[in-house]
């Protein structure tokens, strides 16, 4: 079944027919419980993907259905964590992740009487994520990295059935980088809520996803697609291997032809 | 590996600081608590030393020791006019608080609210709000009312605008992370927009406090029988000048006493919009 349905979706800013198109006649099916990543050269329309599948923006033309039901205005079932962590910097790290339990719609009646439940949630999720013991401190007291880790365990503490992910990693260094492609991947094998992971980094999208998607230049679509066929849970000596290579390089060729199509 | 090991102890017990606990006086705390006074202290040594030295006649300018003597001579007038003053200044300025927050929030949420009032009011707060007085005079009568009213229009604008411009400037994608999860308006403004303006309020708030007794005093001078800016009026009418500057003093006593509660409670409230000034710890890795 698909939990997320895109058929010919153009995407137009402005109010009249001067503005950018930033997306043009996208199709695209994501099965519920499958990792998709989208690649693509950079302003191709990734993150106006994302603003049009949860609801945010409105497309300008074809349909939108997520859960068989067609988006008219934003989801509430939808996790999202962007490059930036934006934490709260009046809440704690445990205060941060409850957020969404405030507002999702089951949760935020319950949470009162049920609070110490939902407590032992988050903190359980900030543990698989190695934040165990920074529940009480506040954003600025952690790295940057550490805090993209807490708005992961914000985005799903609410089981959404539709993970959005745009850039998360993309302002870390390498090596925390690596490190939270394994924490996601956890994460994401504990529970296999929907992902859509916007992304730069091939790798990234070959270690984690079940299928990558490129993306071609504004006006943006979807030109080719590669099924991921590694066994998970998976490592980061996989990025290594032949197969990874050969498929980063593979989606580095229909990047770089996008690129060129568009000059 | 011994000697290594005993080198290091000892360059450790070396390097060590051994601060001994500087004499009280010179401490940084102390200094900080004690030399606002010791200015203060010379300030008025150094008035009472021109005075005296160059035979400035009283009704010009009064040594600090006659006003200090006028005040205490005068001391239940002045503290009863005193008593006036800070009350209508407080309701003023409470009012002040509600109305701005209110209409910050609202101005600051709704582009649409925005366009319409911000324009007028701007042009609103340019109205010199000492003429307004006579015509408050006109429409509530000579006494307390006006003085409200005019510390009220003097303190709501700062309070509106820095609240406005909290919840203006929100982070399109913290909303965005709300949205997604299906917050309404309200819910945006109330866990995100309030709680990172609170920052902008209680800045605003000690400038309000302070223009708000600027308010009620020309008031009280223009059109009141009561309160210390009437008292002053009075006093230095009579020619007793010592009086009006003791006035004075007790005004600015009244300025900074409500001007240290609001940065009180604004270090209690808002301590993680200034974590820099307290070093809290910060975790690598």
């Amino acid at each position: 079944m698909n939990l997320v349905d895109l058929d010919r979706v153009s995407m137009r800013y402005g109010e009249d027919d001067e503005g950018t198109l930033a997306l043009h006649r996208t199709t695209l099916k994501v099965r519920t419980g499958e990792f998709v990543a989208v690649v693509g050269p950079s302003g191709c329309g990734k993150s106006t993907l994302m603003k049009v599948v949860t609801g945010l923006w409105p497309a300008t033309a074809g349909t939108v259905c997520v859960s068989g039901r067609e988006v008219v205005g934003p989801l509430n079932i939808v996790g999202m964590a962007f490059q930036n962590p934006t934490l709260l910097p009046w809440r704690t790290t445990l205060a941060n992740v409850m957020l969404p339990l405030e507002i999702v719609k089951p949760h935020c009646s319950r949470l009162k009487r049920e609070r110490v439940a939902y407590e032992a949630k988050a903190r359980d999720l900030l543990a698989l994520v190695g934040l165990k013991g920074f529940e009480a401190h506040f954003p600025w007291q952690l790295s940057g990295g550490m805090q993209q880790r807490a708005s992961l365990c914000r985005a799903l503490v609410h089981d959404p059935s539709l993970l959005m992910l745009d850039e998360p990693f993309a302002s870390l260094d390498m090596f925390t980088r690596e490190e939270l492609w394994l924490a996601l991947q956890d994460l994401w094998l504990a529970r296999k809520p929907t992902v859509i992971l916007v992304t730069h980094d091939l790798r990234e999208a070959a270690l984690l996803s079940d299928r990558v998607l490129v993306m071609s230049a504004r006006p943006g679509r979807i030109v080719a697609e590669r099924i991921v066929e590694l066994p998970r849970p998976r490592t980061l000596e996989m990025t290594y291997d032949a197969y990874s290579v050969a498929l980063v390089h593979e989606l580095r060729e229909h990047i770089s032809s996008a690129r060129s199509s568009a000059a | 590996m011994k000697q290594g090991l005993d080198v290091s102890a000892s360059s450790l017990v070396d390097d060590a600081p051994r601060r001994r606990r500087k004499p009280f006086l010179l401490r940084r705390k102390v200094q900080r608590r004690v030399l606002p006074w010791v200015v203060i202290i010379l300030l008025f040594v150094l008035w009472e030393i021109v005075v005296r030295v160059f035979g400035i006649e009283q009704f010009l300018l009064p040594a600090p020791s006659a006003i200090f003597q006028a005040g205490w001579q005068w001391r239940w007038p002045i503290l009863d006019n005193a008593w006036q003053t800070f009350m209508t200044t407080a309701v003023g300025f409470f009012i002040a608080v509600a109305f701005g927050l209110l209409a910050g929030i609202a101005i600051g949420s709704s582009t649409m609210v925005y366009d319409g009032f911000y324009p007028a009011l701007i042009g609103f707060n340019t109205i010199p709000k000492v003429a307004v007085i006579p015509i408050l005079v006109i429409w509530f009568g000579v006494g307390t009312v006006p003085a409200v009213i005019t510390a009220f229009l003097l303190s709501f604008f700062p309070i509106l605008v820095n609240v406005a411009t909290g919840i203006a400037t929100v982070e399109p994608e913290l909303r965005d992370v709300l949205r997604a999860l299906g917050a309404s308006r309200w819910q945006v403004i109330q866990k995100v927009g309030l709680p990172r303006s609170m920052p902008y309020f209680f800045a605003s708030l000690k400038v309000a406090i302070t223009v708000a007794f600027v308010g009620s005093i020309v008031a009280e001078t223009v059109a009141a029988n009561k309160g210390i800016g009437h008292l002053m009026l009075v006093a230095s009418s009579r020619f007793e000048v010592p009086l009006a500057f003791a006035g004075l003093l007790v005004t600015s006593v009244m300025g900074i006493g409500m001007y240290l509660i609001a940065e009180v409670v604004e270090r209690r409230m808002t301590g993680w919009a200034t974590r820099g000034v307290d070093g809290g710890m910060t975790a690598q890795g």
